[in-house]
């Protein structure tokens, strides 16, 4: 099976094609540099994606409905790239999440997501800057 | 009204005014940064998405990441942070330079000093300035308004989304609408080319299914209450064809249609506007032509990525605590746009040292070679490769470009062009 | 509903709340309703917001009248009720001599009306009155007396000093039906509410047709006449001094370049009939249209400062208002085809459609208590840094400028949701609030909040004019 890629390591946008050869490797045309075939490899084996999102406050520290200027979620993302495949259901945990204040950036909050040694952390402290520092 | 005489005044508490601010500080002056919001960070702290901080950390980070660690050092350092403050006016006394903001918690504040520097961001484009004609319906959002609804405020702003306008917000909006359960029905750019990072139409739209139609004009947006769809169409060599016209039903249009460098406040002052880039016109040391009041960031001109408004807005500061200390620039030399270059910023550099010249292209082009010429004859020649609108480009220049200049006569130019 | 009112207005645009306000100064019982969910959302809010000077209509017809008398009352309605009014004058531009024939006509006539100052202009002195006008201009007339108002905030402002005066407004009251209970008339709203009076007055607008037929009176259509309009930034270069009419065509007065009162410019309206009294929808050839006629007037009229565009409908039936007391239906006065110069002449039509009432056999009797003064409210965008200091120790909200293109403070977004706007448009049209150069970008969310708070509102339950006009779907 041949896939068609754009390759986003710089702007030049290489159009890879890839294939998987016969022992097993992976073969990449049209890229004009090696790091054009990294990625296509990468990209064509095992896609991954640094996943943000948002997760809920936990009911009694969420601010009261119409508070202007306050937070009503804590933003988090994957520690590193995640499987592509499985964005869906790691979502479906972080919207399930109920986050206690105060939560401190790096705080993680899925450790080992899925099962994939990839940990789910906060990005920003709430309330900030956290108390103590 | 409380007054307070520091020797800088910092407008916007973004990643360019807490970058400036610090280096003023660090430089041994006081500064006040006065900020809108409540808290610093700006609109980085609605960026919920990874991809800021590589030049400058060396890591991938979100928006709130990339602000804290700033805002960390802001809050340790002597730097007074006005937050919740909107700035009224600013005034040019020669000398003195005074800027009003008012606040919930301090009334009005007077600050009177010696140099400022804004950074006070851009705006998005709207609705109105890009001139989509039908109907007037809830449901079309800008891009940013949109992804603070989603990212802060925690609310889905509708079900089926059309996204107008292919800048990377609008991708990175059509990312997160499809990962809170939206269906993006499509994205309409009307040039024939993306006006975001490819990166981002691989990760945002390809991973995800998201039609782009480029080359196509939303010629209507329909809806009583609510959104209903929104009318598209082809152009051909500039021309709309009517014939191969689509409805395209939705309930939300997210628009992504370019951001403006938001200068009212520098207006009033009487700071002049390039309108090129719709920031003020520099000097080599990031100076307006208002002496004392310098400009970094996106309220010069609108970056693509946060790392280099923070490379900027160090220089900024720089020159503003240098400026206090009575320091001016050697000899300078006007720079302008050359071919197929759109702007260049700033507009000067100075001839005894290093410049570095922010610049971007007028459109897509291969096999690109950037060539810095002084009225006509080449200094610099660099192999650019691929070049493309949504990527700034940058070039530096020092002494040892300018070392034939007394050849060239005073009124010499330095050009920019891509050639 | 309890008690019989005394009169009954249907339509809370500008004719109809000038219509309650005059009514409100005698010992009557007065209800205000509109259909929509805020008063000002039907004609009255998308139009040129001018103040005529008086000589486009000839003196026969009653608008012409009701014009003129109507321009004289503003300076007063301005004292009692503070809203923005500026009696900034108006040019109309000949750009050939063979216009100029046409502004000698409409000189005679706006002398013949008694339009006050009016005077030809050769072409030094109207480009005196007027530098931002194009070189082609070749002369032209000055009408004084003309100027600009905010539309939606005089209506607001004359609805606000109606209410003091003991008028009850019932908005999103949608008459589907009228019955003759005895003496009375009895209005069933869409919704299952009624309202019985023994005076009606009919000033519903585009829907005057609609309800004149409710109640069995004079037959005859209202046609939606839709104009198109441009809105340039208050820094746009083609700022004018003076409203900027072309020479007029048979059916419009054709498309003018106003300085409007809060600094930002309008180009517009086209003049268009329409079949759909909901069509609000703006098209490319029009806006084009617009930009072309209005650079031939200010070349400086640029595209780059467009900030919005939007769309008004005329109420339209025959070439004159029709305001009379009806032949056909007892005790209903109709206020019907009030298209331009409606907004000018409002304020006579209140004082005759009083008139009218008393000739038809209502009995008034001043009030005592009557009190046409509103209190002038502090707005922050017109108050300098001193000034806002103080208010902010008052009521710290003052200090939280939540629009910051329009310098809207919270304070007055909070007052306005109070006085009953708490839809997103009801807070534009009242505080101007999301109506600058980022149109709402900065601060619709500020405002969603705002209005969450006051009202308890949740988050889907908020609209931009009420209906199915809601901003979100909800939370997460």
């Amino acid at each position: 099976m041949e896939r068609d890629l754009v390759c986003v390591v710089c702007p030049m946008s290489c159009a890879l094609k890839v294939r998987l050869g016969e022992d097993g490797t992976v073969l990449t045309s049209g890229n004009r540099c090696p790091r054009g075939a990294r990625y296509a490899a990468e990209e064509f084996l095992d896609p991954r994606r640094v996943v943000s999102a948002t997760a809920r406050i936990r009911g009694a520290d969420a601010p009261g409905r119409g508070e202007v200027g306050a937070v009503a979620r804590v933003p988090v993302r994957t520690a590193g790239p995640f499987p592509r495949e499985r964005i869906a259901e790691l979502l479906e945990a972080v919207y399930a999440l109920e986050v206690a204040l105060p939560v401190r950036r790096g705080q993680v909050l899925i450790p080992d997501a899925l099962g994939t040694g990839v940990d789910l952390i906060a990005t920003r402290s709430l309330p900030f800057p956290p108390a103590g520092a | 009204m409380t007054t307070l005489k520091p020797d800088a005044v910092v407008v916007g508490g973004g990643a360019a005014g807490m970058a400036a601010a610090l280096e003023l500080e660090k430089a041994g002056c006081s500064c006040v940064i006065v900020e809108r919001e409540e808290g610093l960070g700006g609109i980085l702290m609605q960026c919920a998405h990874a991809g800021f901080g590589l030049v400058e950390f060396d890591e991938e980070l979100t928006g709130p990441e990339f602000a804290e660690r700033f805002a960390e050092k802001v809050l340790a350092s002597k730097v007074t942070v006005l937050d919740g403050a909107t700035a009224l006016e600013l005034r040019d006394e020669g000398e003195r330079k005074v800027l009003d903001c008012c606040s919930a918690k301090r009334g009005v504040v007077r600050i009177e000093a010696r140099a400022v520097v804004l950074a006070m961001g851009c705006r998005e484009r709207n609705r109105g300035n890009v001139r989509i004609p039908g109907s007037r319906p809830a449901g079309v959002y800008t891009a940013g308004l949109a992804q603070r609804l989603v990212n802060i405020e925690g609310v889905v702003p509708g079900r089926r989304v059309v996204v107008i306008g292919s800048g990377d917000i609008g991708l990175i909006m059509a990312r997160r609408m499809s990962w809170i359960g939206a269906k993006v029905e499509a994205v309409v750019e009307i040039l024939p080319y993306p006006s975001g990072l490819t990166r981002n139409i691989v990760q945002c739209l390809e991973d995800f299914g998201i039609p782009l139609y480029l080359g196509h004009q939303t010629t209507r947006i329909f809806g009583k209450d609510r959104v209903e769809g929104v009318e598209i169409a082809p152009l051909e060599n500039g021309a709309l064809d009517l014939s191969r016209a689509r409805t395209i039903p939705c309930d939300t249009v997210l628009l992504s249609v370019g951001l403006v460098p938001e200068n009212e406040l520098s207006r009033g002052a009487g700071v002049e506007l390039n309108p090129a880039t719709g920031g003020p016109k520099v000097d080599s040391t990031l100076m307006t032509n208002v002496p004392g009041v310098f400009a970094c960031g996106n309220v010069l001109h609108v970056h693509d990525l946060v790392d280099w408004v923070a490379e900027e807005a160090r220089r900024a500061g720089a020159h503003a605590a240098a400026w206090l200390r009575g320091e001016r620039p050697g000899p300078e030399l006007r720079v302008k746009a050359g071919a197929n270059v759109r702007y260049v910023a700033p507009v000067k550099v100075d001839l005894s040292r290093k410049n570095r010249v922010y610049f971007r292209s007028l459109a897509v082009l291969h096999g690109a070679t950037l060539e810095a010429r002084i009225d006509r004859r080449v200094v610099r020649k660099i192999r650019k490769g691929h070049v493309q609108p949504s990527e700034m480009q940058s070039i530096e220049l020092g002494p040892e470009d300018f070392a034939d200049l007394a050849e060239a006569g005073s009124d010499a130019v330095l050009e920019i062009a891509l050639v | 509903m309890s008690g019989i009112s005394d009169v009954l207005v249907i339509g809370a645009g500008v004719s109809g709340a000038c219509v309650a306000r005059r009514l409100s100064a005698y010992e009557l019982d007065v209800v205000l309703v509109d259909r929509e969910p805020d008063v000002s959302f039907g004609t009255s809010k998308a139009n040129s917001g001018i103040v005529h000077g008086g000589f486009h209509h000839s003196g026969a017809k009653l608008k012409a009248r009701l014009e003129i008398q109507g321009n004289l009352m503003f300076d007063r309605l301005k004292r009692e009720l503070d809203f923005p009014f500026e009696r900034c004058g108006i040019v109309v531009a000949a750009l050939h001599d063979e216009e100029m024939r046409a502004i000698e006509q409409l000189h005679r006539q706006g002398l013949e009306n008694g339009a006050v100052g009016i005077e030809m202009c050769s072409r030094e002195r109207i480009l005196e009155l007027e530098p931002a006008l194009g070189p082609e201009v070749v002369g032209g007339l000055h009408a004084p007396g003309g100027g600009i108002v905010e539309p939606y905030r005089f209506v607001f402002a004359v609805v606000e000093s109606a209410l003091k005066n003991g008028v009850a407004l019932r908005t999103g009251f949608k008459a589907v039906r009228a019955e003759r209970v005895g003496e009375i008339w009895r209005v069933h709203a869409e919704d299952g509410r009624a309202i019985d009076a023994r005076w009606v007055v009919n000033a519903a607008g585009l829907y005057a047709d609609e309800v004149s037929a409710l109640f069995g009176a004079e037959d005859f259509a209202i046609k939606p006449r839709k104009g198109e309009y441009y809105l340039l930034d208050r820094a746009a270069r083609a700022k004018p001094r003076k409203v900027v009419f072309p020479v007029p065509s048979a059916n419009s007065k054709g498309m003018l370049v106003i300085p409007t009162v809060e600094g930002t410019v309008l180009v517009g309206p086209t003049a268009d009939d329409v079949g759909d009294k909901g069509d609000f929808g703006t098209t490319r050839e029009r806006l084009e249209r617009i930009l072309a006629s209005a650079r031939s007037l200010v070349p400086a009229v640029s595209e780059a400062d467009v900030i919005a565009s939007f769309a008004g409908l005329r109420p339209v039936s025959g070439d004159d208002f029709y305001i009379d007391l009806s032949a056909r239906a007892p005790n209903l006065v109709q206020v019907a085809g009030i298209q331009s110069p409606g907004l000018t002449a409002s304020p006579a039509i209140g004082e005759y459609v009083k008139d009218l009432l008393k000739k038809g056999g209502l009995r008034l009797v001043e009030k005592a208590s009557y009190d046409p003064f509103l209190e002038p409210k502090p707005r922050v965008r017109e108050t300098d840094a001193f000034g806002i200091d103080r208010l902010v120790a008052e009521d710290p909200a003052y200090g939280n400028i939540v629009c910051r293109c329009e310098r809207v403070s919270e304070a007055e977004i909070v007052a306005a949701i109070r006085a009953g706007h708490d839809t997103l448009d009801g807070i534009k049209y009242f505080t101007r609030a999301q109506m600058g150069r980022c149109q709402g970008g900065f601060c619709t969310y500020r405002i969603v909040k705002i209005i969450m708070r006051e009202t308890g509102k949740d988050w889907d339950e908020v609209t931009k004019r009420g209906g199915a006009s809601r901003l979100v779907e909800g939370e997460l």
